[in-house]
């Protein structure tokens, strides 16, 4: 799996859609990361926060779970946003130079 | 609530009935598709047709198998809190495949995660290496699958445990051998469908005996077995397991190579990305559909009925719908049940039979040139001798403690797919010799631990006390993968290998010249 045809492309345009698709991702996988662990971390050493009423019968465990499975959800969906509009403009942008 | 009693376990007619649909159906897919699937990239791939939206369906209907709606729901009912501590880490992984392989992957590579390891290095050692990691995966996967299906369907259905076997065995080799990627997709697709309709109704149902409002039937719960099934118990006792664990399991479903394969069959980068999205969404509505359900049948079949049943708690979610639907919900949950059964081994089983053609048989044995008639009949042979292994294996292993290989399967996932795969997308000096180094010390350290940890060495072999503390060993063996690529790339760097990164970073960020 070698170029057929060595691609002459605006090198600079290339190398901040390389550096914008890494600075979101590795964001996004951070604030992953810290939802997670964060989650866990409380219930290794704080079990008891999480067992705080809310109400008469919900806890903060109950709600954070909750906003946990959700923030995934909503976390893949900014991230399909953010790539469906800035990257692919840049990348149609950089393919329009693109010579063969 | 009035105490029932079951029929599970005696023959269920409209279970048979639902059941012999759900098969009739599928096997007319799969004669569908098998005229479409003579080229490699239509048996691998489904020829690349599928669009975001169908493979977030089947990608979800991949990863919610038999034992994680019957188990979760099973847990949450016994449990409570508890359980949806557990789900939650089943869902964190997906997030992490959005962010940093589903594209590259799809752009990289043609049919499997190999391909992309593979792209610029050395591809005999990198194909070698990346197969080990990849059938240790599916295999585990699959023992633990088998073995689950085995026991579920003698306990529904109360059919002979090796004929059960025998039946999904046989069934799952059809749609594979005869209807490739194609048939598979949609029998996934169908099978996520059946569930999470069911799962759904099932839910309708429960909430409708309270005002349709959640909080009610979880302050039933609490005034029937006390306020502690709301609040996390026992689950994370050691924070250094909990960590470990979710390593495991975070990065591991990254580096599942059913999972993988599946971003192949859509046409780009954009489907491929979007189909992340819907699977992300479809399962974490499946897990709080199944943390409902878990709570349903605390309150309205009761603890002592479930584990009267089945101690681990599996029967819950059946016992529910019984309760709710009589047995005719009933028959119709339990052909879902075992309809996900037949997806989730057909899917695992694709995966292995691809890597044994396309990645040992094509690129190492024939050095990369092969005929792609020669090919897909490899891959038919490879998924033959998978079925039959499957079987047997499940067969061998019965009434074995195989609760250990699921995990087992996401550490290794963890450890020797994910490091390397990511490593190859990102790091320009990676070199053949450190992509090797991270598969075998992932390999390795993943299979060695988790054999002296309290799972293997405590629970199946029944010593006194485990040689390694953790139950999971993610967290020493994926940073040793990590440390091992880094060291042997930086002992032997090749900078033919490094050269070629740049035309894989066009590929890659630009989709020039994608399968």
């Amino acid at each position: 799996m070698s170029a057929e045809k060595p691609l002459k492309i605006d090198l600079n345009l290339f190398q901040t859609l390389v550096v914008k698709k890494w600075t979101v991702s590795l964001i996004l996988t951070a604030v992953m990361l810290a939802i997670y662990y964060g989650y866990i971390l409380v219930l290794a050493f704080h079990k008891e926060t999480l067992a705080t009423k809310v109400g008469e019968t919900m806890t903060v465990g109950m709600i954070v779970g909750l906003v946990v499975i959700l923030a995934s959800w909503v976390m893949t969906g900014i991230y399909v946003a953010w790539a469906n509009t800035t990257y692919d403009d840049l990348v149609k942008r950089i393919r329009g130079t693109l010579k063969e | 609530m009035n105490e029932f009693s079951s029929t599970i376990g005696q023959p269920n007619l409209t279970s048979i009935l639902f059941f012999f649909v759900f098969i009739c159906g599928t096997l007319g897919i799969t004669y569908w598709a098998a005229k479409k699937s003579k080229s490699a990239s239509q048996f691998y791939a489904a020829g690349r047709s599928v669009t975001g939206w169908q493979n977030g369906l089947a990608l979800a209907g991949d990863y919610m198998s038999a034992a994680s709606f019957l188990g979760i729901a099973g847990l949450v009912s016994l449990k409570g809190y508890d359980g949806l501590i557990y789900s939650i880490g089943f869902l964190v992984g997906w997030p992490i495949i959005m962010f940093l392989i589903a594209e590259p992957l799809r752009n990289l590579g043609k049919y499997t995660f190999a391909d992309v390891v593979a792209y610029r290095l050395k591809q005999k050692p990198v194909r070698i290496a990346a197969s080990v990691g990849s059938l240790m995966t599916v295999s585990f996967y699959l023992i633990a699958q088998m073995v689950g299906s085995g026991s579920l369907i003698k306990m529904v259905f109360g059919l002979q445990y090796e004929t059960a076997i025998i039946i999904v065995g046989a069934v799952m080799i059809s749609y594979v051998l005869f209807g490739g990627m194609l048939a598979t997709t949609w029998v996934q697709i169908i099978k996520a469908c059946l569930l999470l309709g069911g799962a759904t109704v099932m839910v309708f149902i429960v909430l409708s005996k309270f005002d349709m409002n959640p909080v009610n039937l979880f302050a039933a719960a609490t005034a029937k077995y006390g306020a502690k099934v709301l609040e996390p118990g026992g689950l994370v006792a050691n924070p250094w397991d909990a960590v470990s664990l979710g390593l495991a399991l975070m990065f591991g479903t990254a580096g599942l190579p059913h999972i993988l394969m599946r971003f192949y069959t859509v046409p780009d980068a954009k489907a491929a990305r979007k189909s992340v999205f819907y699977a992300t969404g479809l399962i974490g509505y499946f897990y709080i559909l199944t943390f409902i359900i878990g709570f349903g049948a605390m309150v309205l079949v009761g603890q002592d009925i479930i584990t009267k049943m089945d101690k681990g708690g599996n029967m819950a979610a059946l016992l529910l719908a019984e309760a709710t639907g009589g047995t005719m919900f009933l028959g119709f949950i339990a052909a879902v049940a075992f309809a996900t059964i037949l997806a989730v081994v057909a899917g695992l089983t694709l995966a292995g039979a691809t890597t044994l053609s396309h990645d040992l048989f094509v690129n190492v044995f024939r050095g990369g040139k092969s005929s792609e008639e020669e090919e897909v009949k490899v891959a038919k042979r490879a998924t033959l001798f998978l079925g039959v292994l499957a079987v047997g294996l499940g067969i061998a292993f019965k009434g074995q403690n195989v609760a250990f290989m699921v995990g087992l399967a996401f550490a290794i996932a963890a450890s020797a797919n994910f490091p390397a795969l990511l490593l190859s997308i990102l790091w320009r000096k990676f070199s053949t010799f450190g992509a090797v180094a991270s598969i075998a010390t992932g390999t390795v350290l993943a299979v060695g631990l988790i054999i002296i940890s309290p799972t293997v060495w405590v629970d199946v072999f029944k010593y006194p006390a485990a040689i390694f503390p953790l139950k999971n060993p993610a967290i020493i063996s994926m940073f040793g993968a990590f440390f091992a690529g880094w060291l042997g790339s930086v002992l032997r760097p090749d900078l033919a290998e490094q050269e070629r990164y740049e035309e894989q970073k066009i590929r890659n960020y630009l989709g020039v010249g994608a399968e």
